[in-house]
């Protein structure tokens, strides 16, 4: 906001995103956004899940087989690591609502905190999945 | 306050948008009621995978389970509907396609969050699919 009052002096321009040397802030900001994406298509998957469970038996199973061949558990998987990021992103952004965390080094330490948690948490559950007969 | 205005802002006249706290601070709250209503929807999903339709009604027989998962979908839609609307503002510019798109995304979300919740209500209400 200085240089809105200074006058005179030329307002500073901020670089394309495509003339900034990536950094582990920035993917994370942007990844965030996309999974945010990724869940917005996800839980209209939830929705076509009570859908099909309100349309009966038949139907039910027909929509648990898509979501069981092999490009609907690809989505799925998706769908798990775009949420748990969303999730971990989200509470980063907790975090700075609440003025903490903004010193370069933790912000760098917990994006990449978030893509670990998402990635971990991901095959946990998946791994789980297999081990308990859910797949 | 002079100092939190632009030179331009002042220029013309105009003040706060007197909007939009409400949807910054509904974002924040809803995203905290989904870090655990997410948490617990995916423990739900495992169990509902490996159940079956017969497992499904029985899952949704039970009224915590019926009340969590109609919370998750308010909450889910709410705030994705919110979501959506941040990047449809930061990325269209056209006044008129904007509009139609925050309101095809507010009818979308809020279509959705009815039909879902009406489907969960009749299974855990009645006990039976179609």
């Amino acid at each position: 906001m200085a240089e809105a009052t200074s006058g005179g002096r030329p307002r500073p321009l901020s670089p394309h995103v495509m003339h900034w040397r990536w950094h582990v802030t920035m993917a994370a900001s942007i990844l965030n956004r996309v999974s945010g994406g990724a869940c917005y298509v996800g839980l209209f998957l939830v929705a076509g899940w009570a859908l099909a469970l309100a349309s009966g038996e038949q139907a039910y199973e027909t929509y648990m087989g898509l979501l069981g061949s092999l490009p609907g558990k690809v989505v799925l998987f998706g769908f798990t690591v775009a949420t748990f990021f969303h999730l971990a992103a989200g509470v980063r952004h907790l975090v700075w609502d609440m003025g903490r965390g903004y010193e370069k080094s933790i912000a760098s330490t917990t994006a990449w905190l978030a893509f670990v948690f998402a990635i971990v948490a991901s095959v946990a559950v998946w791994v789980v999945a297999g081990v308990t007969g859910a797949l | 306050m002079s100092v939190h205005r632009t030179p331009l802002g002042r220029a013309r006249g105009l003040g706060s948008a007197k909007d939009g706290v409400g949807r910054f601070i509904g974002e924040r709250v809803s995203s905290v009621a989904l870090v655990f209503l997410v948490i617990w929807a995916v423990g739900s999903a495992l169990t509902l995978a490996r159940g079956g339709y017969a497992g499904a009604l029985l899952w949704l027989a039970s009224p915590v389970n019926a009340a969590l998962v109609i919370l998750l979908a308010v909450a889910g839609f709410y705030h994705m509907r919110l979501g959506m609307a941040v990047i449809i503002e930061d990325y269209i510019g056209k006044p008129s396609t904007k509009a139609l798109l925050l309101i095809g995304n507010a009818f979308l979300c809020w279509g959705a969050l009815a039909l879902t919740v009406v489907c969960l209500l009749k299974v855990a209400l009645t006990g039976v699919g179609a």
